[in-house]
């Protein structure tokens, strides 16, 4: 590919990412948000990061079927509690790649 | 209300207090981001895209997961429709965040928001979120944690296809960086019972769903359906009350 194709097909991307990411921002920050729609949007940050990582736990991405038992999950355990605990993104980050990395030389 | 509070804490720290918080609330999201940009940069040489594509690429699109399906579209000879329809269903999910974003961001010129709108990814998104909730938050900061992730994302992924070969895959458990942020993330956002439920109830159709429909439907899918169950079940507990 060329450097022309890949501004076209790039920039078509950036284009179909950013809309989504601007629309609603520029134009519902200019507008009175009745109060149920306001206490909807409250729930919808937690929604969204469980509905990521619950297939990242729980299922076999290459067959897309259910999969208990991965090491992803069995880290996750404790990774959440130490989340729970310290309420630490850095450290979490820290802790959860570290206990990966110990449970692949155990399993 | 909460919003102004911060706005004169900002006020009253100063321009290098707000750069101070706002690197001590991104560094997590950029230490997530090297390894994982590292590991894009490689897999995207790796597939035939030049260093110059990869930070292009990481520039104008700024997406993770959206960028790693596009490099194993491109190498398996994807037509550019197909790889950009993929791109906008993979990102559609921001156009959630963004409309909780607008009620921390209400009045905010038009054009900050614009150039605002380029940097929401999951975890700014994330972060601003649990930052704007407790106070003492505001617009330059959170814009800040944004532009510093994506300086970092464009970095790394550079760097990844410039010298990532050097790096072994899988060490020291970095494939586990963006799961354990992800985890974190989900941690700060609940402030209560009713949040747990939500959560649960996202967990469970997002799995479902991911069985049953292939693509990335399942995100704004389970999002929108648990958000909807768990506002629906706090009302009923209220008028229960």
């Amino acid at each position: 590919m060329t450097l022309a194709d890949y501004m076209l097909l790039f920039g078509s991307m950036g284009i179909v990412t950013y809309l989504p990411r601007a629309l609603p921002l520029v134009y519902l920050a200019h507008k009175q948000l009745p109060k149920w729609f306001v206490e909807w949007l409250e729930l919808i940050p937690v929604a969204i990061l469980s509905a990521l990582i619950a297939p990242i736990l729980l299922a076999d991405p290459a067959t897309r079927t259910l999969a208990l038992g991965k090491p992803e999950l069995i880290v996750a355990v404790p990774t959440l509690l130490f989340a729970v605990k310290t309420r630490s993104l850095g450290g979490t980050v820290l802790a959860g790649m570290f206990l990966y990395w110990l449970a692949g030389m155990v399993m | 209300m909460r919003k102004n509070e911060s706005t004169e804490q900002g006020n009253a720290d100063g321009d290098s207090g707000a750069i101070r918080q706002g690197a001590a609330a991104a560094w997590p999201i950029c230490l997530g981001y090297i390894p994982i940009g590292m590991a894009f940069g490689v897999l995207a040489r790796q597939n035939g895209l030049e260093w110059w594509a990869v930070g292009l690429m990481s520039a104008l699109v700024f997406a993770g997961s959206a960028q790693f399906i596009a490099v194993a579209m491109i190498a398996s000879g994807a037509a550019a429709p197909t790889i950009i329809a993929t791109t906008f269903f993979v990102n559609l999910r921001h156009t959630l965040m963004s409309s909780v974003l607008a009620v921390c961001l209400s009045g905010v010129s038009r054009w900050f928001l614009a150039f605002f709108a380029y940097g929401i990814t999951d975890e700014s998104f994330a972060v601003n979120m649990s930052r704007f909730r407790g106070g003492h938050w505001d617009r330059w900061r959170a814009l800040l944690v944004n532009q510093l992730s994506n300086a970092t994302w464009i970095c790394a992924t550079m760097a990844g296809a410039m010298a990532g070969q050097f790096v072994p895959p899988g060490a020291f458990g970095i494939d586990y960086a963006l799961t354990g942020m992800f985890i974190c993330l989900l941690v700060i956002q609940v402030y209560g019972m009713i949040y747990v439920i939500t959560a649960l109830i996202a967990a469970g159709i997002s799995i479902a769903w991911y069985i049953a429909i292939p693509g990335a439907s399942y995100i704004v899918g389970a999002s929108l359906c648990a958000a909807s169950i768990g506002f629906l079940f706090k009302r009923v507990m209220r008028r229960a009350e």
